[in-house]
């Protein structure tokens, strides 16, 4: 495994390119945009302020960089340098900017909610979608980029509109039978529409590209609903986390409960493998020299290993603070390896465990037991492996062989987040300032 | 004493009597004791107390005390013999009558007291152990109540807080329903004012974006240097119902066509699944097909079996052409005929589970039973065997003690011994007396022998004495080396005893091997050709001669008719043979 120099980043914007040729950095009101293999600076763009949000257009030949204090969107090309376009919302503010999927069309939410303000580039006309609602996830486009799904609120009331990128045609609008819609995602296919109930009720309701209600499930009344949901990447399943603790896994024909995965605090489950990090703190010897401490530097690092534990484990818990809103428990992260087969999850008042099930066996795979929380966990695109991180030094991978922690070799770098090139031979690693490549593969292309 | 006694002695005894009676029949009561004790002094004291004073009876007031003494008596209701006297002369007999009946009257009057004493002693202690019950039960009545009144007060308090507790639930369930009419008027109207909120919110958000629009907000703007192409490099279109249709026709194509590829994937695992579905049933077919005769023989209740198994040729035979078309019917056939199948397995490997199971239970019962009777008849046996075995042991022990015991005196022993084998003794006898008549038979024959033997001798010698006549003649007549020849013709001449024994042999072989009389005593002859055996020798032998009497004695009467009929058996052999050699002889 080996590791690139850094780069400065700042607010971690930090992306490739969807054809994973360029990866583009914003440092303050700069964006710099490299050659993924030389990294060598490809172009350099400079904006009018700080950029709160970049983001590559599908066809990798436009970015967008959106200063959202200022209510304004700057779009770069990069076949033509001298190119620009700037999108001032004016005074009514600026929340969200994002490309639409043919990458001609910007989507602009303004503050409050107010309307969604669709720019094109083509034809620089803009038009309105009103009445968008404010949720954790009220926007979303299919795989494929034909279609926009959008959750509104007109009379006190959820409404779905679907329409179509091609001309932002409205292709059907309908009421969702929830009380209150929190979120909603395509299926990987396009042809169903999740939409799900703020965590006050459980509901998950399915709909279909036409707009006809699927069907609806619920596991339970009474009790703190939905925190997640994920669709297997073949949209045979649709796994639901909730505050229950539990994992739902439902299937695509008859929609109905195929199985749920527990999140115990004691770990009896004798075909799972609980990996637990250790650290090893360095001991310093007596004879401590000027040459050691220049020299090996991961003196003052930590070592850490994955130890295989006996089981039963306990797994330390957080105890919730039940008086606070969004109390910190119930799985809030779910994600599907690219190959369907592993599902993890994150239990959030077990901020330090990662879950990995088998989603053939549909039973626990192992349990990646780390000394600090879990901040972030990402799945090859390609292969079944899963890149962690928990804010130190370290990179934490799993696959089904086993885990490996590596100790990035840059002092002070705290890896914050981590994100795979689409190709999934490298890691793109992000600190707080700083970015790293991690090339995980390095072998095989030598 | 003295105190009843002295009015007695009053100086006038023509006093009112009527007087002195009450006032001893008053007196009585209380007196009565001590004039039994006075009774019992007076027949206990001395004589010499008795004082002429203190006489009740005197020579000069004879008639008064028997007028005194009748009265007393009359009173008493005894018979009032009156005891007459007769010019100062006081007759002793009914006096004396009137003493005994006096005597019994106290006696009687001493037995009832002592009897009343006795009960009244019963009584007492009646009456104490009466008391003490009761006073026991009194402490326990006592108790009870005490215990009966804390357990009416524990009563009395948990009522109490049940009383308290059903009002603490009852206050608790008024809260309960208050607390949710609060919370159900609460969410009432936080709805509403959600709603409310929620429209004054749009609202404001029409009446901001309403005044965006008027102001025509100078700063909403694009700034783009040039136009960029659309990424699919088609122009865009105008908004028509044409595209309307066409955007329907796109999204209903794109469900259409996610429809297809899951119909597709479902055909083929159907398919898949078909094809499993047809194997098992090859299977079923495989595994049930040879056990339907038997199946057939056995039950009964084949002609249902019959039609499904029909059935299942059929569909069997259908199946696999229909299994390509998906049509219902042919699916309903299909699964039709696995259920059936499917069923018939089921009773089948049922069948066979309480068959196995039945003659599992069966061996085991057979086995149980047949171990069962096999033991008890072994046990039978076995009792039986130990039942003789003591019998004979008995009956060892009682001959070995007799035979210890009968050196002291044989006849006895003789005589028991007679009483447990007369029968025996009979046989013996009999025996004793064929032994006799062989024994003469023996000995008639041998004189035979030695007759015959001398006579022999007297032939041969005259025949020696011929041939050498002959032989002189000869040798005087042609050579003269005739004496040479002599010893050599001398040898079986002097082997003469010799020669009487393969006669012998002869006779005693051939009943041996004709006779399957294999008695190995008849060999021992062979292993004697030294020597003529006596008749003596042979018959022990043969063991015709009882060796010793005793021994006979201490076997068991098994043993001794085991031997017997060894003997006898012999004996038959033997006297046959002699017989032969009779006949033969």
């Amino acid at each position: 495994m080996n590791f690139s120099e850094v780069f400065k980043q700042s607010n971690q914007l930090c992306k490739v390119s969807p054809d994973g040729k360029y990866l583009a950095t914003c440092v303050q009101y700069r964006l710099v945009v490299r050659d993924i293999g030389t990294l060598q600076i490809v172009h350099l763009y400079t904006c009018l302020d700080q950029v709160m949000h970049m983001e590559w257009s599908s066809d990798s030949l436009f970015i967008l960089c959106a200063m959202y204090k200022r209510g304004l969107v700057q779009v770069w090309s990069l076949e033509q340098p001298d190119w620009h376009c700037k999108i001032d919302e004016g005074s009514i503010g600026l929340v969200s900017s994002r490309w639409s999927p043919d990458g001609r069309h910007i989507l602009n939410t303004t503050e409050f909610n107010l309307r969604i303000t669709v720019w094109s580039l083509c034809t620089k006309s803009v038009s309105y979608i009103k009445y968008p609602k404010a949720c954790q996830k009220g926007m979303d486009f299919t795989a494929d980029g034909r279609y926009m799904a959008l959750a509104e609120r007109r009379d006190c009331k959820d409404y779905i509109s679907v329409f179509v990128c091609d001309d932002w045609h409205l292709l059907r609008h309908f009421e969702s039978e929830t009380q209150d819609l929190a979120g909603l995602e395509w299926s990987p296919n396009g042809c169903v529409l999740a939409v799900w109930d703020n965590c006050l009720e459980y509901k998950i309701l399915l709909y279909s590209l036409d707009g006809r209600l699927l069907s609806f499930y619920s596991a339970y009344e009474w009790s703190l609903g939905i925190k997640s949901v994920a669709w297997s990447p073949s949209s045979q399943f649709l796994a639901i986390g909730s505050y229950d603790e539990k994992v739902r896994i439902l299937n695509h024909i008859t929609w109905k409960k195929i199985t749920e995965f527990e999140h115990p605090a004691t770990i009896t489950n004798s075909k799972a493998v609980v990996f637990k990090e250790v650290e090893k703190r360095p001991v310093v010897s007596e004879d401590l020299s000027i040459r050691q401490l220049t020299v090996d530097n991961a003196l003052f690092s930590t070592q850490s290993k994955y130890e295989i534990t006996q089981l039963p484990v306990q797994v330390p818990v957080v105890k919730p603070d039940p008086e606070r809103a969004n109390p910190k428990i119930g799985i809030s992260a779910v994600a599907f390896s690219a190959d369907n087969r592993y599902l993890a999850t994150k239990n959030d008042n077990m901020p330090q465990s990662l879950w990995v099930w088998d989603m053939q066996k549909f039973s626990l795979l192992a349990v990646l037991e780390q000394t600090a929380p879990v901040r972030c966990f990402v799945w090859d695109p390609h292969l079944p492996r899963l890149a962690l991180c928990t804010g130190n030094t370290k990179l934490y991978m799993w696959s089904p062989a086993g885990c490996i922690s590596v100790t990035v070799p840059v002092e002070g770098f705290q890896v914050q987040s981590l994100f795979w090139h689409c190709t999934g031979s490298s890691l793109v690693l992000l600190s707080k300032d700083q970015l790293c490549l991690c090339y995980t593969d390095a072998e095989e292309q030598k | 004493m003295g105190d009843w006694w002295s009015p007695a002695m009053m100086p006038d005894p023509t006093l009112d009597t009527k007087e002195l009676s009450s006032i001893s029949g008053i007196s009585m009561s209380p007196s009565r004791q001590n004039s039994q004790h006075s009774l019992h002094s007076t027949m206990v004291l001395p004589k010499s107390t008795y004082s002429v004073l203190s006489a009740f009876c005197t020579e000069e007031n004879i008639s008064q005390c028997v007028t005194y003494i009748n009265q007393e008596v009359c009173s008493l209701g005894l018979s009032a013999v009156s005891v007459e006297c007769k010019s100062g002369s006081v007759s002793a007999v009914p006096v004396l009558n009137l003493l005994y009946e006096v005597l019994q009257l106290q006696r009687r009057a001493q037995r009832g007291l002592q009897e009343l004493e006795t009960q009244q002693i019963k009584n007492c202690s009646d009456l104490e152990h009466l008391q003490n019950n009761n006073c026991r039960l009194k402490d326990q009545l006592e108790h009870t109540r005490r215990e009966n009144s804390g357990l009416h007060e524990g009563e009395r308090q948990l009522q109490l807080k049940i009383k308290t507790l059903q009002n603490c639930l009852k206050s608790e369930k008024e809260e309960v329903q208050k607390l949710q009419s609060i919370i159900s008027s609460r969410a009432t109207q936080y709805n509403h004012d959600l709603k409310r909120k929620e429209r004054d919110f749009t609202k404001l958000k029409d009446r901001l974006n309403q005044l965006l629009m008027d102001k025509r907000d100078k700063k909403l703007s694009i700034e783009v240097s040039n136009y960029v192409g659309r990424s699919d490099g088609k122009r865009g279109l105008w908004k028509t119902g044409k595209m309307e249709a066409r955007h329907e026709g796109e999204m209903y194509k794109a469900l259409l066509t996610d429809y297809e590829a899951r119909q597709r994937s479902l055909m083929l695992e159907n398919s898949e699944l078909k094809k499993v579905l047809q194997h098992m049933k090859k299977d079923m077919i495989a595994i049930l097909s040879p056990k339907k005769p038997c199946v057939k023989a056995e039950l009964a209740d084949d002609s249902l079996e019959q039609a499904g198994s029909e059935c299942e040729d059929e569909a069997g035979e259908s199946s696999r052409e229909t299994l390509e078309q998906s049509c219902e019917q042919a699916r309903e056939q299909l699964t039709n005929s696995i259920r059936l199948q499917w069923r018939k397995l089921k009773s089948h490997m049922e069948r066979l589970d309480s068959q196995a199971s039945l003659v599992a239970s069966q061996e085991r019962e057979a086995e149980e039973l047949i171990s069962r009777k096999e033991q008890e008849e072994e046990l039978q046996r076995m009792r039986l065997e130990l039942q003789q075995c003591k019998e004979f042991i008995h009956m060892q022990q009682q001959l070995l003690q007799q035979q210890i015991s009968s050196p002291c005196d044989e006849e006895t022993a003789a005589l028991l011994n007679d009483c447990y084998t007369l029968e025996e003794k009979e046989r013996l006898k009999e025996e004793w007396r064929l032994f006799n008549e062989q024994k003469r038979n023996f000995e008639r024959e041998r004189k035979n022998f030695t007759e015959a033997a001398i006579r022999l001798g007297h032939e041969r010698k005259v025949f020696e004495e011929d041939r050498a006549a002959w032989l002189k003649t000869q040798f005087l007549n042609m050579t003269p080396f005739v004496d040479r020849k002599r010893p050599a013709l001398s040898e079986p001449h002097s082997a003469l005893s010799v020669g009487t024994e393969p006669e012998a042999k002869l006779h005693l072989t051939p009943p041996l091997f004709t006779k399957s009389l294999s008695n190995s005593v008849f060999c021992t002859p062979k292993a004697a050709p030294v020597k003529m055996p006596t008749t003596a020798d042979l018959y022990r032998t043969l063991n015709l001669i009882p060796e010793s009497r005793g021994q006979g004695k201490c076997q068991s009467a098994e043993m001794l008719s085991r031997s017997r009929l060894r003997n006898s058996s012999s004996d038959c052999s033997v006297i046959s043979l002699v017989r032969d050699e009779n006949g033969s002889v």
